[in-house]
Order: C-alpha cells, then structure tokens, then sequence
C-alpha cells in the first residue's frame, strides 16, 4: 500500500504531498524532510529504492524534482518505480511538456491526476489513455 | 508563466506569482496576511459572493495552507461549495476538505449529507468526485453513512467502469479505517469476486486490491477469487502485448494487473485443485520464459515492467515452496541477475534470493553464487546492495561454507561502510558460533573480529565470547594463550582488554607454566593497558587482579601496591575506590581458603540462545517479518552478567510506583510481560495465563511495566466487535522517540482476530502518557494471544519489548438469562463429547459464594439463581459472538468444600470452545 507520495524539488520545496495515512502536520513535516535528506544524497548509480523507518521509499529523479513513493517494505519495487513514470508522462501529455512551474500554478489539478490514478493508497488506473480521456472531460468542464 | 487554460482562476495565478516573487520571508508573510484579510472581508461582507469567487478564494487558502500555514476559516464556503452544480467547483470544495479538515467533526454531518447527494446524482463525473473524497478521508462515521450506497454503485450493472474503480478502493479505504462498521453482505461476495473478470481492465485494477484485503479477512469466502485470478493471469500472460492496447506498457501487457493478481494469489496455499494449479504453474513458466527472451526496448521502463512481473511471479513461486523446478529456474534468473548493469536489479536479486536461501529446494541453488555474491561485496558502489549482499550471505552460509563465508565477511568488515559495520559483527559472531566445529576456530574468528571492528562489537558480542569460554572448559587454556597474545599487540581495543582481562581472571593459571606468560607477565602485560582504559574497564580489571591475588599468591603484593596506590585507592571515580578499598582489605584480611572461596572461578552460564540474534532483530525489526533470520530466533535470553555491576545498567531507575495511568487501578499485575529488553515468543500462551490476569474478568488492566513504561489497557465489546484504548505512560525522564507499537497476530489468529488500531504518535515526552484506540474483532474463536510489540529510543538507546497480547476469548461472550427448563434442555442438546469439556480442580483462593460469582459474571456470562437443585452450585449461559457465527455455552461449577476442590463442566455449541473456556477459568477460583 502506497503510505504517501511527495514531489520534491532538490532544494526541498513541496510540490504536491498526498498522504494515504492520517498523520499530525508537525509530523507530516518531519516525513517531508527526511525524505528530502535521504534522497538527495543518492547518485544515479544508486538504487532507486531506499530503506525509510519502517518503510521503503521508491523515487525517481526527473529534472530537478524528485518523485517519492512511499510503500510498505513487502511492496514490489519495480512496480511502483513504474507507476512513477507512468503518472509523470500523464502529466507531461495532460501540461504538454510539463515543468515545474505547472505542478505549482495548477497544484489543485495534479491533485486530480493523482485521484485518477491512486486512489485509497493503490494503483486505480494505469491506462495512460483512459486517464488522459477522463482529465480531458474534466477540463472542458465548466 | 505556464500558459493558463480557460478554467483557470486569473486571479489564484496573479497571487501565486506574488508569492514566488517576494524575496524574504518576511515579505511573503505580508503578502499572505494581506491575502487573508482581502478574503475574510469578502467572505464576511459580500453574502452574494458568487460560485467563481467563492472558489477562487478557497482556492487561495488552500494554496496558503500547503505553503505551511494554519487555515482557521473558509470552511463553511468550502462546504458550499460542494452543493455547486459546477463541477470546478466542487472539485475545488472536496479538494479543500480532504486535505484540511480532515480531522474536522463541526461540519461532517453537513459534509456527509452533500457526499451522499453526490452519490445519488446522475451526474457519473459528482459520483466519482464524492468517492474519490471517501477513499481520501473515509472514516467510521462515513462507513457507517454509506455501508449500502458504495456496494451498490459497485456491484450494480449499469455503473460505469470509472466509478466501480472508485466505489472499489473506496470501499477499501473504508474496510481499513473501520472494518467493523462496514458490514458487506455476503450476497455481495460472488459479484465482488467477479470483478476479477471485468471487461474493463481499469476495474479490474482497481477491485484485486479491494478483494485483496477481503480476502485477508475471510480467505474461505473469498476462496473463489483464486480460480478466476488465476484465469485472468493466464489471460494476460500468454497473450501478446498488442491485444492490451491501452493496458500496454513499454510492450508489456498490463503489468501493474499482473503483479496484484500475483500478489492475491500469495494470500493462499497452492491451489487444490489439479488444473488450477497446473494453469498456475504455465503461467509462471511463461513470465520465467519470457525474461529469456531479447527485449523488446531498450527503455529501462520495458525491462522494469517486465521485471516487475517477474519478481512478483519468483515471490509466488517461494510462497508456495512446492515446484523444485520453478524454484530453482527461478534461483538461475536472479543469478543472472547479480551479473546485470541496473543496480536496481542487483539489489532485488540479492533481496529475492535471501527468501529463497531458505527454501530448502533451492538453498543449494542459491549457495552456487556465493562467489558472485562475495564480489558484490567487493565491488558495489550503493551500500544498501552492500547490505544486501551481507543479507544473502548470512542467509545462504550452512555448516558446508562457513568458514569461507564469515572469513570473506571479516575481510569486509576491514573496509565497510560505517553505518553496517555493527551488523556485520553481529551476523560473523552469530555464524561463527553457530557454525563452529571447532570453537578455537570460533575463539580466533572472535578475538580477530574484536581487534578489526572494536569499536562496532556491542556489549552483547563480547558478553557471549566470555560466556562461550565459560561453559567450554576444552577452550579455556586456549582462550587464555590467545587472549595474552592479543594483549600484546601494541594498540589493543578497549573491548580487548575487557575480554583478556576477564579470561585471564578466570584462567591465566592454565597458562602460567609457559616461560613467556608466567603470572608477572600476565600482570604486568595488563596493567600496561590499564591507564589507557575507561573507568569502567578499571573496574574490570582490578576484579581481575583480585581474582590473580588467588590464582597467583606470589604477585600479591604487586597487586596490593596496585590496590594501595593513589589513583586506586583515591579515585575521583567512587565505583574504582570502592573496588580498590575493598578488594585490598579482602587481600589483607583473608586467608588463602576464604579468598578461593570468594575468588572461585564462575560457574557456567545456564544455556540459552544467543542474545546476539535478539540484538540482531532489535537493529532491524523488519527482518522478522522478512524471514531472512532462522525461525527459531526468538526466545527468553538472561542478561548476561559478566561482573554483576560492570553491566551497564538500563537507565537510572526512577522507582515511581504510583502509577501514571490515573484513570487504571493501581499496577498489581506485572503477570503477563516476560520482562526486560529482551523477548520472549516463544513460550507458549497457556504459560502467561497462569498468572494473574485480571484483565481476563474486568475491563481494565496494567498489561506491561518496567522502569520506563507502563501500559494499561480498556476494553468494552458490543457484539463480535472489541473497541480498546491502550495507554502509554512513560515514567522516566527521558522522552521516547521513533515509538512504536505493533500487534500482530500470526498463524491461526491472522484468520481469527482482526486488529485495527489508529497509528500512535512517535514521540511520548517525558512523564507523559498518550492513548492508542483501536478496535479488535473476533472473526472466529481463537486459542492464541496475539503479540505486542513494542519498540523505543530512549536515551538513544533503542528499546524493544515484547509480551502477549491478553486479548481473550471470554471478552465476546453476551450474557445469556434463562430458567431453569431452558437451561436443561439446551444442555441436553450439547450432548456430543466434543461439545463438553470437564475439568476438576482444587480451590486457590477461599471458596465464598460471593466472589465466584462475582468472578463468573466478570467472564461475561451470567451466573443464574435457582437453576440447579443444589443452591451451592453455579450455573449459567453466554454467547460467544464472531463476525460469522455465535457460539451459545453454558457453564456449571460445583464446588466441594469439604474437598477444598471444584468441578467445571462447559458445554459448548461449536467443538473446542469448551475447553479453551476451561482453561481461561480454571486457575481463576
């Protein structure tokens, strides 16, 4: 089960946090941070996985922004290093090549993408297609 | 600026640019406050603010809430704004209260009323939206609300898939918040399975995780996904990847689908049936085929994808343990994989392969790598595949590689990353001794551990060496010459000394008649180490110079100088001066028999497991779950006490007896916990019940102290359903951090009892309690407590308790008032001999008519005037409930006073019930 998702600019800016548990704020801060301090020491030849509390973190670098998934440590990595890319390229095509600044402008629609494919801690859809047709209803929508 | 859409709110975009051009903080806190202010007016003035503003205003605030700040108003506009027939509108309202108000009660009625009219609308796009808000903040009360509309939308006909994708995980968000208040009709159980068969992929995905988790509640029930995940799996597996369109990725057919259908299948054993099983099987075969095959893409996400499969399908494949072949195919490909360029894959081969170390159909297979592995110990530049190779070769390493693999580990450890270097000397101390054919082996392998990685090798480590040399009197001498020889080294470890200065205490005599470690050697080779040491190694090695005034009376005087001298005898450190003073008077004062009484050599230490595997879980505790450690490692482990005070103690211990758990009776009943840091699971259930349990016939109980902690429990049941809050209280003066407390329940139990408890908070500060709730419901009559774990820093030290759970099965009997003619005749229809357990027991505590009773209805039941012609003997009834069944039992205890002695007969109207009732009963009178 995915425990949170947070996209991270290197300097450690939050550009979306969307948490699968319920924690306190202060505590919210705290995973933010840590997550930050872990992932950023860590070079292309490393893995992308790494070992987080009682959790692993699976996160992939793209630009300056690093995407973290949070999982349970039984979760299968390559799986949701995938799912990952997949939501990145949803947003590419959804904010035609899309940049940081789009994440921050239009947070409050990344929260739907994120809600078109994650939902309650699980992958809900992995069709780019279908996620890409849905968001396209949704924005011609007054 | 990014270019903006025609939805968008121009005037969100004007404030956020704002925002990133303000150069200091402080000018963005002026901008915000300025902001905040603009809309309170607006929202306090204008009543005729229109869907658009409000909106954007909402809007606004959510931006300014996920900058950092608190948001105390706006709330009741973001509730309005769910009513909107506008769909950017009510997506911004249900935006604003999944990620503010969360926690929120003032309004959730309001809310609850607006989610429910979404769900009815015909609108499929509000249905979705009011969903997807369930699955972000679903909740008791929401579960509750809408126990009947989201099965519906889920399991009807004419649902769209995009909604049935939602209602699923919806439905799943409510099953884990609130599993008990969500009460699905097992009518509901085959269309639910029959999602597995969906058309529509996407729904598909969606519900294997919801029945994912069902399953996990009632494997029987849902006993027919099995045949239809295996369909679909084969579906997809065999198929080529054009036939997915949409559900392709990188050329690999809807891999995230096979993965959970993989996964779901890992819930059961091996499946009976000889076809489905034979189907499984080809699947596998084929996902391990195809790794074989040229890739298609050279896109790492091709590979991943197809790898993501794959492990997935090797998990399955070690889960079922049965096909030799299958697993020893799959020890090959991993095998290739160590060899691979992606790190990535490096990694999750050596993680994969520890699992399948302990199969024993492929740990032969797998030792073949060990060479590989080794070298990924050499050569990996990512320390956590470091990490993994150590993993897998702790795993693999048997009687027939030892040697090699702790010799090639001692090797590393030269080298090694910090942060795995304590670790690492616990698992080569572990084998090695667990291992050892011949314990000079161990005792060389030890010592050189000690000289290359002193200062990682914990007290634990070094307590066990001593213990070993102890209890092996055919090592002794050797321990002895090769513990004087390590002294000589010109920089000795600290811990060296500590371990030489013990052994040569207790046995420095078996060799003194060689020439070059005569008694004077011995000492003065010591003493050389004794001003470089820490006052609590001085400590040790003044016991040892007492224990060479008895083995060596020539030296004596040596030592009393030693004893006599100022920096001794008037130390700034009171424990040295003690120790000094003492031992000199003891020197002066005895004659040589007392003191060989006094300084006789320590007797064995009683055999128990190592404590190095305890402190080895302790470091990692994700490893139990993993099962790369042995099986049997947990177990009751003594302290181990070297010189009783030279073991540094816990924590100074603050006695407060008075308890801070202020709403709980004082603690009288410590019964339940095997103290201390160490854990013990494996006694057996029945041995914790003999102590006095009180939580057994009352609501509340202390169920675990020590000097740091005290934990108390409160427990009312309604039904098969047990709602708990546990209190955590720390005494001590330090704060508790990284807390965590786990319960978990394993091999029946998982079946039996559901847990859900809310998560705790990481920290308890100093004297300060916090309070866990949670809910515990009976699936099943169950035998087993579950197990508590709990694990702490304290004072950086990390802490880790464990004890049994004192859930009981008596906490879901309902009494149960009948007369006497009902009464006797249920009885006589619980005749079969499975439905009655007797026992005869003597009394343990006075036999007052008023106590058992009291105690009988403690136990849930009633106990029942005017039932039974004998007005000394108790009678009575009471239903068990569980989710799926009620169980009726009836009870009568008979005492004989003259005997001092009572009979106990239970009837029970489902097999073994009685005697487990028995048993919880039967040290109670």
């Amino acid at each position: 089960m995915i425990r949170f998702i947070l996209i991270q600019n290197r300097a450690g800016k939050t550009r979306l946090a969307k948490w699968f548990m319920n924690f306190h704020d202060d505590e919210k801060q705290k995973l933010i941070e840590e997550v930050h301090a872990l992932v950023t020491v860590r070079d292309a030849k490393h893995t992308n996985f790494v070992e987080f509390r009682n959790f692993k973190i699976v996160y992939r670098r793209y630009a300056g922004l690093y995407f973290c998934i949070c999982v349970d440590v039984n979760d299968n990595n390559l799986a949701y290093l995938e799912a990952i890319h997949n939501f990145v390229e949803v947003l590419n095509e959804f904010f035609h090549n899309v940049c940081e600044l789009d994440l921050v402008f239009n947070f409050y629609k990344v929260y739907s993408v994120v809600d078109e494919m994650f939902l309650a801690g699980e992958i809900r859809e992995t069709s780019q297609i279908k996620v890409l047709k849905q968001l396209t209803t949704l924005t011609s929508l007054e | 600026m990014p270019t903006m859409r025609g939805d968008a709110m121009r005037g969100l975009a004007v404030f956020i640019s704002d925002i990133r051009n303000c150069k200091s903080r402080e000018a963005e806190l002026r901008r915000i406050n300025k902001e905040l202010t603009n809309i309170r007016q607006r929202f306090r003035a204008d009543k005729t603010l229109d869907g658009y503003q409000k909106k954007k205003y909402v809007c606004k605030l959510l931006f300014i809430f996920l900058l950092g700040h608190d948001i105390d108003f706006g709330y009741m506009e973001a509730v309005n704004l769910l009513s909107s027939n506008k769909y950017t509108e009510k997506q911004i309202g249900y935006l604003f209260i999944s990620v503010i108000m969360n926690s929120s009660t003032e309004m959730k009625q309001l809310i609850i009323q607006n989610i429910r009219n979404d769900l009815q609308s015909r609108n499929p796009i509000f249905v979705n939206l009011a969903l997807q808000c369930v699955a972000n903040i679903g909740d008791r009360e929401m579960a509750v609300a809408f126990t009947n509309d989201i099965p519906r939308l889920l399991i009807s006909g004419d649902t769209l898939d995009a909604v049935k994708q939602s209602a699923a995980l919806c439905l799943l968000r409510l099953h884990r918040t609130s599993p008990d208040s969500l009460q699905l009709n097992t009518e509901w159980t085959a269309r639910i399975i029959h999602l597995l068969n969906d058309q529509h992929l996407g729904v598909a995905t969606a519900a294997v995780s919801l029945i994912d988790a069902l399953v996990k509640r009632s494997p029987d029930e849902y006993k027919g996904c099995i045949n239809l995940a295996v369909s679909r799996l084969s579906r997809i597996v065999t198929s080529s990847y054009t036939d997915f369109q949409d559900y392709t990725y990188y050329f690999v057919p809807a891999p995230w689908l096979c993965v959970k259908l993989l996964r779901l299948l890992q819930n059961y054993p091996p499946p009976d049936d000889p076809s489905i099983r034979s189907r499984l099987n080809e699947c596998l075969d084929t996902i391990l085929n195809k790794a074989q095959e040229p890739l298609k893409s050279k896109k790492v996400q091709h590979s991943n994808a197809r790898n993501a499969v794959l492990f997935e399908a090797i998990n399955l494949i070690i889960h079922m343990d049965c096909e030799s072949s299958l697993l020893v195919r799959a020890c090959n490909q991993l095998g290739q994989f160590l060899q691979n360029r992606e790190t990535n894959l490096r990694y999750l081969a050596l993680e994969s392969m520890c699992l399948l170390a302990t199969s024993e159909f492929s740990h032969e297979a797998v030792k073949k790598h060990q060479e590989t592995v080794i070298n990924a110990l050499k050569s990996e530049r990512d320390v956590s595949v470091r990490q993994r190779a150590v993993d897998l070769l702790y795993a693999m390493c048997d009687r027939s590689n030892a040697q090699d693999i702790v010799q090639e580990m001692l090797t590393y450890l030269e080298t090694a990353d910090y942060t795995i270097r304590e670790e690492m000397v616990l698992k080569i101390a572990i084998l090695s001794e667990k291992y050892a054919v011949d314990y000079k082996w161990y005792l060389d392998i030890m010592l050189k551990l000690i000289r290359i990685a002193g200062d990682f090798v914990s007290e634990e480590v070094w307590y066990r060496v001593i213990q070993v040399v102890v209890n092996r009197n055919d090592v002794q001498s050797y321990a002895a010459k090769i513990a004087f020889e390590a002294l000589q080294a010109p920089a000795c470890h600290e811990n060296m000394v500590k371990v030489a200065g013990y052994i040569l205490g207790e046995y420095g005599n078996l060799i003194a008649l060689d020439p070059r470690s005569t008694p004077l050697i011995q000492f003065d080779l010591l003493h050389s180490k004794y001003h470089l040491c820490s006052p609590t190694t001085r400590c040790l090695i003044l016991s040892t110079y007492m224990k060479f005034v008895n083995l060596f009376p020539e030296i004596k005087h040596h030592i009393q100088d030693i004893l006599r001298h100022d920096s001794n005898y008037r130390s700034s450190d009171v424990e040295i001066q003690q120790r000094a003073t003492e031992y000199l008077k003891l020197s002066e004062v005895c004659s040589p028999t007392v003191l060989a009484t006094v300084l006789e050599i320590m007797p064995p230490y009683p055999e128990k497991q190592s404590p190095l595997l305890v402190r080895l879980k302790q470091k990692k505790p994700l490893m139990e779950a993993e099962g790369a450690v042995e099986p049997t490692s947990s177990a009751t482990t003594t302290p181990v006490t070297v010189y009783i005070d030279d073991v540094p103690k816990l924590a100074d211990t603050a006695q407060q007896q008075n308890g801070l758990l202020v709403s709980l009776d004082t603690p009288e009943s410590n019964g339940h916990y095997e103290d201390s840091t160490f854990s013990s699971m494996t006694k057996p259930a029945t041995s914790t019940v003999q102590s006095n349990k009180k939580f057994l016939l009352k609501n509340s109980d202390i169920i675990f102290e020590n000097e740091l902690i005290q934990i108390g429990i409160k427990g009312e049941t309604t039904k098969s359903s047990m709602q708990i809050e546990l209190y955590y209280g720390n005494k001590s003066n330090f704060n508790m951090t990284n807390f965590s407390s786990n319960i978990s329940c394993t091999g029946e139990l998982e079946s039996e009892l559901r847990m859900n408890m809310e998560p705790i908070k990481a920290t308890i500060d100093s004297r300060a309690q916090i309070k866990q709730s949670g809910t515990i419901d009976c699936l099943k009559d169950f035998r087993d407590l579950p197990k508590m774990s709990i694990t702490f820093y304290y004072n950086s030290m990390p802490q880790k308790i464990d004890f049994s759970f004192p859930v009981y099965l008596n906490k879901y009997i309902e009494k149960a008032a009948m007369d006497s003619n009902n009464f006797f005749l249920r009885w006589r229809n619980l005749e079969k001999p499975s439905q009655e357990f007797q026992k005869i027991f003597p009394a343990k505590f006075p036999m007052i008519y008023e106590d058992c009773h009291q105690k009988l209805e403690g136990f849930g039941w009633s106990s029942l005037t005017g039932i039974d012609v004998n007005s000394e003997n108790f009678c009575g009834a009471g239903i068990i409930h569980t989710t799926t069944q009620q169980i009726g039992c009836l009870y009568r205890l008979e005492p004989n006073k003259q005997a001092k002695m009572y009979r106990l007969t239970i009837r029970a109207s489902r097999d073994g019930v009685a005697k487990r009732l028995v048993e919880l009963l039967e040290d109670q009178f």
